[in-house]
């Protein structure tokens, strides 16, 4: 069976979760990993696309850009109390463009697992595999 | 673990002599089997944090450590500014002073266990717990501000709590040094909704009942006896202390690379104690302290007033609130001589020794009270701080069991209703608003505690007073 062109996983680590995204740009994988975030707290496809969030940060390098993203995210739920089931970013160099389509958490639909305090950058890593796919990975705190 | 490049000092003592970058010796504290089973990351985070600059003395691991972020969970590493020591945002973690207060109860078990699915019910519609609960309290502004310098002592003057409760608080309730202003203004968003909230994952409110006692002397300055019921609350400064660690990080970190300080793993991102971004951290480190001692104030005053409705001749009062996620300045004798240090506990206990002159009177002679939580299902307990502990640790012990399987592998292996079906079985009722929270909590995702106790007591870093287990127990 032919590799998924995108996706995501999560890797065990002792205390917390590893995410990982993956697919044929850059910007898909950065998608995935933030899906692979969600799934830390619920089954994304249980979460509808009813409000779009922007978002928009920037870091030196592509490592840095990846925990900006997910920590901008992770502000974006702490503090409108929504769930997040579809990302689209745009990457420009070291500028992040990114939105998130989503709702409010449901505690009985949802039946959130555990709340994502931070991204660390523990395990932090993106690289382009021989086959042009990129992967991102990282550890979450939760 | 591979043990290689390991000396034995003693039977729970593993050092690792400085080579190359190593500017101190590292020590594990673990018996033979804990150390075996610790994931090689324990180690080499360890050494990581051994080369950073300004650490005197040791770095130490306990006996729970297991792989962090940075520094390993259970890490201490002290340092000395005078000597260009740093201030690490990772080596405090984002829950920044996570803690467990204890609380006794004048209940005995036969006062309870008839009742212990009401409690269950009352406490958990009296504290909210889990992702997506807010607190009745909304705090912005001046009185957000005030919340941060204030602590445990701000939510006394607002209602919450009872004035003897504050001596039994470390810092007597209220950090010095915290600074508002350092605090951004997104972490104070974050935290707008969320005083007196329990937040999720390992935190809990737990009703337990005092099973064992091993230091009858120790046990009756503490006040608790053998049948006695009390409560624990383990939680920290919620969405504020994340947000301050995530910004503290990135600042750090690209400072760090500013400057062209190289550091083995991004995550120990530090600063220098005498910088403007370390000062920084620091007043909003101990604005996070502050935030998560009136975070358990409030819910301790919550508890109180719950069990008093169901039980009027209850009397709660405090045995102690001690945190295990800080950095603190205090005074400890290295190579003979005592310095003024910045303490980082990562996952480690403060274990004040008999005698420390932070104790209150009542709990001077014991030593300070150390609280270690199980998992939902097994026992938590009860140790006392020792003077051997100052020499070992810098006064530190062990903070929890530690897991041994990740929440993926085990929500695999159980299924949240029948986590909470086995242990009502066995007489521990649960509340949670997650099934899939409970099964990524399962008691067998953790590893045993009592080993992790008994190595921290023949190391010397605490002392077992009493063993408890848990009647019902609130997840977030």
């Amino acid at each position: 069976m032919p590799k998924p062109a995108s996706g995501w996983s999560h890797f065990p680590h002792e205390a917390d979760i590893g995410l990982c995204g993956f697919g044929p740009t850059l910007e898909d994988a950065f998608a995935q990993t933030a899906l692979a975030m969600t799934a830390v707290v619920t089954d994304p496809a249980g979460v509808q696309p009813l409000t779009a969030v922007t978002v928009e940060c920037a870091a030196p390098d592509r490592e840095l850009l990846l925990i900006e993203w997910l920590n901008a995210l992770i502000y974006e739920m702490a503090t409108r109390g929504m769930l997040f089931g579809r990302f689209a970013v745009a990457i420009d160099g070291t500028r992040l463009t990114g939105t998130a389509w989503g709702e409010a958490i449901s505690r009985d639909r949802h039946q959130p697992a555990v709340e994502v305090k931070g991204a660390t950058y523990t395990a932090l890593q993106i690289q382009r595999e021989a086959g042009g796919n990129w992967v991102a990975r990282c550890v979450v705190d939760v | 673990m591979d043990l290689t490049g390991f000396e034995q000092i003693s039977a729970t003592a593993w050092r690792i002599a400085p080579t190359g970058a190593m500017r101190v010796p590292a020590i594990v504290y673990a018996d033979a089997a804990l150390i075996q089973d610790m994931d090689d990351k324990v180690r080499e985070q360890i050494v990581n944090v051994t080369t950073l600059p300004g650490i005197v003395g040791t770095a130490c691991a306990m006996p729970d450590a297991h792989w962090g972020y940075g520094f390993p969970i259970g890490g201490v590493a002290a340092f000395d500014a005078a000597e260009g020591g740093v201030v690490s945002a990772g080596g405090v973690g984002f829950d920044i002073s996570c803690g467990v207060r204890t609380m006794r109860t004048g209940l005995v078990r036969a006062d309870v266990e008839p009742r212990k699915r009401e409690i269950a019910d009352a406490l958990y519609a009296a504290v909210p717990a889990g992702l997506g609960s807010t607190g009745t309290i909304r705090l912005s502004g001046a009185e957000m501000d005030a919340m941060l310098e204030g602590g445990a002592r701000w939510a006394l003057n607002r209602g919450y709590g009872v004035p003897a409760d504050l001596e039994r608080i470390e810092e007597r309730g209220c950090m010095d040094g915290a600074d508002a202003g350092a605090v951004s203004e997104k972490a104070k968003l974050r935290q707008r909704k969320e005083m007196g909230t329990l937040g999720s994952g390992n935190h809990y409110l737990e009703l337990q009942e005092v099973r064992r006692i091993f230091d009858p002397d120790k046990a009756r300055a503490f006040g608790i006896a053998r049948g006695d019921v009390v409560i624990g609350i383990h939680c920290g400064s919620r969405g504020l202390g994340h947000q301050i660690g995530t910004e503290f990080l990135r600042d750090m970190a690209l400072a760090d690379a500013r400057l062209g300080i190289e550091l083995p793993d991004r995550e120990l991102a530090c600063a220098p104690i005498d910088s403007d971004l370390g000062r920084r951290y620091l007043g909003a480190m101990r604005a996070g302290i502050n935030c998560a001692l009136a975070n358990r104030q409030i819910i301790g005053h919550l508890v109180r007033e719950t069990i008093q409705r169901l039980f009027p001749a209850a009397r709660l009062d405090l045995l102690f609130d001690v945190s295990h996620n800080t950095c603190k300045v205090e005074d400890h004798v290295v190579d003979g001589v005592s310095r003024r240090l910045f303490v980082h506990r990562k996952g480690a206990t403060r274990a004040f020794g008999p005698g420390h002159p932070s104790l209150p009177d009542a709990l001077r002679e014991a030593g300070q009270p150390v609280f270690v939580g199980g998992s939902m299902g097994t026992q938590s307990w009860i140790l006392a701080g020792t003077a051997e502990s100052e020499i070992r640790a810098y006064s530190s012990a062990c903070h929890g069991a530690g897991r041994a399987m990740s929440r993926h592998q085990a929500t695999r292996t159980w299924r949240g209703r029948e986590v909470v079906d086995d242990l009502a079985a066995r007489g521990i009722v649960i509340r949670s608003p997650s099934l899939r929270g409970v099964a990524e909590e399962a008691p067998g995702a953790y590893k045993d505690v009592g080993r992790v106790i008994e190595a921290t007591h023949q190391a010397g870093l605490a002392a077992k007073v009493a063993e408890l287990r848990p009647l019902a127990c609130i997840k977030g």
